[in-house]
Formats: C-alpha cells, sequence, structure tokens
C-alpha cells in the first residue's frame, strides 16, 4: 500500500484487497514449497557423506532386483536412515519450541536455547547418563533408552516454568528479565553438570562429551524410538494452540477477554517447549538458534499468525537441521563439524539483528 | 429475564491498601453508563473487578449469570472488553488484529464484520497496514473495531451483549472523539450495554444515560448527567471549582473550567 492511501475517507471498505487472506494463501502455499524442500533435502542427506555408499546406487540396485551390497545397507540403513529421522524430529521440534515459547512469551528472542531451557533440559539428561549408570542393572534395563529423554522433559519443564515466573509480571514479560534469567539459569545448569562429570566414569565421560557437542552423528534407531512419542505428543500439541497464541499476542488479560482459557494455553504451551525441547537436547544435544532463526523468517514472509507459523516452523526446521548437517558433514569430511557450530554461524547473526532492531523495547 | 450488569459490593486491596471499598454498580442494557471520578479514585480499578482481572471480594454478574461461574469463552460471547492501552507483540496487520475479535479467531471463515467494524472506527481502507505502523490513535480504533467485531450484534437470542470500555477515547482527536461516543450510543440504541470509563465530562454529559461518579474507591453519586454533574460535587470529588452550565435546547450539561486567577481561593 502506498502512503497516499492513509487518507481514504470515504473508501469502500468492500472494495479493500484483502491482504490477510493474501497472507494465508500465501502461507498455505510456502507449506507445499516446504514439504517440496524437505523432501529434496532428505534425498540429498541420504546421499551425502564420508562413504562411498550411494543412494542411487542403491537404487538401482533394488530396482534391478539385487542384493544390496552390506556396505549400501549398513550406511543407509543403520548410519544415514536414523539420522534423517533424527535430524527432521530435532529440527522440526527447535523450530516449533522456539515458535510456541515466543508465542507464550510475547517476545521474538525467546528461544530455549538463549533463556536456559536448554540448559536446564540438559542438565536434566546428564543426571540421569550419571546417575543411571549407578543405579542397579536390572533398573537400568527397565528404564532403558527412555531415561535421558524423559529426564530431559523433567528438565525443560522446570526451567521453563521458572523462568517464566522470574521473566512474566502480570501477563507482560520482560524480555530483559527474561534474558538474564536465561543467562543465570545456563550458567547454573553449566556448573552442575560440571560437577557431575567429576562422578563419571569413562564410558560415561564419553557419552557425555559427545553429546554436549550437540551433534546428530550418534543417531540410532533405539534414540529415534526413544525420542519419537515425546517429540510427536509435544508437536500434536502444537495445532491446539495457535488461536491461543495468536490472542496472547494481544496481552494476557486481553486474551482471556477474547475467549481463550489463557492458564491452559500456558500450562499447554510450556509442557509442549520442554517436551520438544528436552527430547530434542537428550538425543542431540544442545544445538542452537534453529528456534530463533526459523519463526523469524517465517513471520516476515507470511506473518505471525501461528495457524501457519506453527506447521510450517515444523517443516523448515527440519529441513534447515538436515542441510546444517550435511554442511557439517561435508566441510572437514572425512571428519564432521559438530552441528551446533554451523547452526550458531547462521543463528546468531539473526539474533544480533533482532536484538538491533528491538534495543528501543529492551531499553538498551 | 435479567438484562444488568451488576457489581456488588466490590472490594479490591491492590497490596495492602483497599483502594475499593465495597462499590455498587447497575448498568443497563440499551444505555451507555460511564464510570468518571479524579485520577486515583478507583475508575479503571473497578473496571477491572468487574471485567476480572483484578483479585477482588464481591459477586459481578452479567445478564443475572455469575461472572465468575462461567468460562472464558461464554463470557467472550456476551462482553467485550476494551483495555485502556494495547501493546501487540509481532507484526499484526490491522485485520488480523480485528480478526482476532471474530469467536474463531484468525482461523474463522471469511467474516464481512470486521472491514464493517474498521468503517465505523473510520478506519476504512487501513485492513492491510501493520499495526505497528499506526499512531497511538489510530492504534487505539483498532483495538474498538477488535472489541466491537466482538460482540458485532447488540442483542443474540433476546440477550444483550456487553461492550466494556476503559477510556475509549483517551488518545483521540475531538472529530474521532465523537465517531467513538456515537458508536457507543448507537450500541446502546439498538439494546446492547455499554460501560465506559470516562475522563472528558462533557463528553459524558453528552453521551452517558447514567453518570457513576466514583470518589476514593466508593461511589459518590449515580444518575443522569445533570444530576450527577453538580457544581457542588464536582467541586468536592474534584478539588476546583467546575461550574456547570446546560445547553439551552436540550439541558445537557456543560462544564468550562475557570483559569486559576478567577477562581475563589477556597474552592475546595
Amino acid at each position: 500500500m502506498s502512503a497516499l492511501s492513509t487518507n481514504i475517507t470515504g473508501a469502500d471498505p468492500t472494495a479493500e484487497p484483502a491482504p490477510v487472506e493474501d497472507r494465508r494463501i500465501r502461507a498455505r502455499r510456502l507449506t507445499l514449497v516446504l514439504i517440496g524442500l524437505l523432501l529434496v533435502v532428505s534425498g540429498l542427506s541420504l546421499t551425502t557423506g564420508a562413504s562411498g555408499a550411494s543412494l542411487w546406487n542403491a537404487l538401482s540396485d533394488l530396482v534391478a532386483g539385487r542384493e544390496l551390497s552390506t556396505m549400501d545397507r549398513v550406511v543407509l540403513l543403520d548410519i544415514r536412515l536414523p539420522r534423517l529421522c533424527m535430524g527432521i524430529l530435532v529440527g522440526a521440534s527447535l523450530a516449533v519450541s522456539g515458535a510456541v515459547m515466543q508465542g507464550l512469551f510475547r517476545n521474538p528472542l525467546a528461544d530455549p536455547g538463549i533463556v536456559g531451557v536448554s540448559a536446564g533440559a540438559g542438565l536434566a539428561a546428564i543426571t540421569a547418563i550419571v546417575i543411571g549408570g549407578m543405579l542397579p542393572l536390572a533398573v537400568q534395563q527397565f528404564l532403558g533408552s527412555w531415561i535421558v529423554p524423559v529426564a530431559a522433559f523433567f528438565g525443560g519443564w522446570g526451567s521453563t516454568l521458572l523462568l517464566y515466573r522470574v521473566s512474566t509480571r502480570g501477563g507482560h514479560t520482560s524480555v530483559a528479565t527474561m534474558l538474564l534469567a536465561g543467562i543465570a539459569l545456563g550458567a547454573l545448569a553449566g556448573a552442575a553438570s560440571g560437577v557431575l562429570v567429576y562422578y563419571s566414569d569413562d564410558n560415561q565421560l564419553r557419552a557425555l562429551t559427545f553429546w554436549g557437542m550437540g551433534s546428530l552423528a550418534g543417531a540410532t534407531w533405539t534414540k529415534v524410538l526413544a525420542a519419537l512419542p515425546i517429540i510427536a505428543l509435544a508437536l500434536a500439541a502444537a495445532p491446539f494452540l495457535a488461536r491461543g497464541l495468536n490472542g496472547m499476542a494481544l496481552g494476557e488479560a486481553a486474551a482471556g477477554h477474547i475467549g481463550i482459557a489463557v492458564q491452559r494455553v500456558k500450562n499447554t504451551s510450556i509442557l509442549a517447549v520442554a517436551g520438544a525441547t528436552g527430547a530434542a537436547v537428550a538425543v542431540s544435544g544442545g544445538i542452537g538458534f534453529i528456534g530463533i532463526v526459523v519463526p523469524h523468517l517465517l513471520r516476515l514472509a507470511t506473518g505471525p499468525d501461528h495457524h501457519s507459523l506453527l506447521p510450517n516452523a515444523a517443516l523448515l526446521g527440519a529441513a534447515l537441521l538436515l542441510a546444517a548437517d550435511m554442511i557439517a558433514r561435508v566441510i572437514v569430511a572425512p571428519a564432521e563439524l559438530p552441528i551446533g557450530i554451523i547452526t550458531a554461524i547462521l543463528g546468531a547473526p539473526v539474533f544480533l539483528w533482532i536484538l538491533l532492531r528491538r534495543r528501543g523495547d529492551l531499553g538498551l | 429475564m435479567i438484562t444488568t450488569l451488576e457489581a456488588r459490593n466490590i472490594r479490591v486491596k491492590l497490596g495492602r491498601k483497599e483502594v475499593l471499598h465495597g462499590v455498587d454498580l447497575t448498568a443497563n442494557s440499551g444505555k451507555v453508563t460511564a464510570i468518571v471520578g479524579p485520577n486515583g479514585s478507583g475508575k479503571t480499578t473497578l473496571l477491572r473487578a468487574m471485567t476480572g482481572e483484578v483479585p477482588h471480594q464481591g459477586e459481578v454478574s452479567i445478564n443475572g449469570a455469575d461472572v465468575a461461574q462461567l468460562q472464558p469463552w461464554q463470557l467472550a460471547a456476551v462482553r467485550a472488553v476494551q483495555p485502556q492501552s494495547s501493546s501487540i507483540a509481532f507484526p499484526f496487520t490491522v485485520l488480523e488484529i480485528v480478526r482476532l475479535g471474530l469467536s474463531a479467531g484468525l482461523s474463522a471463515a471469511d467474516s464481512s464484520v470486521p472491514l464493517k467494524a474498521l468503517a465505523t472506527v473510520g478506519l476504512a481502507g487501513f485492513a492491510g497496514r501493520m499495526y505497528l505502523d499506526l499512531s497511538g490513535g489510530e492504534q487505539q480504533r483498532v483495538q474498538l473495531a477488535r472489541v466491537i467485531t466482538q460482540v458485532w450484534e447488540p442483542i443474540v437470542e433476546e440477550t444483550p451483549r456487553w461492550l466494556i470500555l476503559d477510556e475509549p477515547v483517551a488518545s483521540l482527536d475531538i472529530g474521532h472523539q465523537f465517531t467513538v461516543m456515537d458508536l457507543t450510543r448507537s450500541y446502546a440504541a439498538r439494546g446492547g450495554g455499554v460501560v465506559a470509563v470516562m475522563h472528558d465530562l462533557n463528553l459524558t454529559a453528552m453521551f452517558a444515560d447514567q453518570v457513576v461518579l466514583m470518589e476514593a474507591g466508593k461511589v459518590a453519586k449515580t444518575g443522569a448527567p445533570a444530576e450527577v454533574l453538580t457544581d457542588e460535587a464536582l467541586a468536592r470529588t474534584y478539588g476546583c471549582a467546575v461550574p456547570v452550565n446546560t445547553t439551552p435546547p436540550l439541558g445537557i450539561p456543560f462544564l468550562l473550567p475557570q483559569a486559576r486567577r478567577d477562581m475563589t481561593p477556597h474552592s475546595g
């Protein structure tokens, strides 16, 4: 719209082009584009890697009715496919947690990684790894691979609750308090994790180090299956939050006045964020910035309506994380970079950019 | 059937201090009820107690139903509330904000109500603008459009609906003050109820059917504008001389505050 159209007295309201409808249609089109993108990136991800195994060879073997070579089978089915699945789950989780948390805190800078929720989940995960190893073998076998993701979920839940209590007063979130509380939570979790490292044995230490780097490299079907139910539940809650989170943009009181059960939306949001972040952190360590970058880009493209923002965030988050994972795998091949480095290089400038544009609101 | 908005013996404590000392208020549908009073007299607190935003003792009922027993969506179906100020977290367009007033929110089927509502507050043509780019007065009218979208039909199934407004004309120019006050009048004329906290006593005299004058956390006086807005009542509650005159044809009171030097030394 041009600046001239501000002077509109007497304009026929029905002659108005409908810009919301435009954004909604654009958002729907974007969903299709993102599904396509995710399929392409998934295909690429299966064919990319240090080993010579190739999806195309494997496919042509399959089409020709030949047995897969052992190497192709191992590389594709036991290494790359679980890694692909985990990348999709983790990427979608991180992006959706970011979007939900931003809606809940009414702030585009809220992200589980930045405000200490990931750190809280991580501390609980480390505790589970270390303490879990001290439990009797029978108990360990009973809890199985679930103990770490479940612990991380509770860690994430506790830290989200704490953060919300600290930084929100009368339905208004202070950005500065939120970010500072996040720093404190992160430091506290880091210190406690450091202490736990002293009590861990060599095997646990290896698990911790590997886990702390933030990587999809440890992907196994066991981990995928351990994380899947929690993440699926958390993501399934997201569509029911869309209307509530839109209303929350008006403020808590106003959201209540338009008929939203505010407390329920808050509780569900916190559980969804804790579940998605916790499970993602448990299987892949701390991978930052996906939760900031993805919702921000989508809001620029199609607006802040959570009905489209949440599903599109899941798709773009998955695609972006798979892309980052491919870069991490090939850039220093045959070794690989921790994926957290790639996402930080992509994400930190975006974070700073948002911060810069919102300096006024922060009173800086 | 009961068609009133009632508050009974409302007490509110902010911290340890009680700021409302047992306030009663009855607003009738089909009327505009204005709550007036000096700063700190408890106008906004009363409104916020009635909308459930501040913890309070006492009862509030709407069309005979106890507000405390209603779910948020049931309440939202009979009354809409405009807060004094609204900050929006994300870059929504004007039309998106107004559509939030529809009961299904942004996922609602297309409706002509939001555009009509924008037109009634003088914002036709603003639908595609970014809310955050608007001036304060324009934002306030967008919020009002959202609020009237929520209760667009004043009467549904023979039950009146309510507009509850906290200083709806606070940052508006005089032309838009009239637009908004006319809107409240026509809403009441069509059977809906309007309760508004007002600062401007002249607008109140012109547009309100009933005036509730607050003083130090209590109701000082209730009645028609001509009964409530008198020299003595205003001098006592506001602590300064505000001579009240009446306009000739209709007998509507109007106030013309005098310059300080023209007042008697002991005005209160």
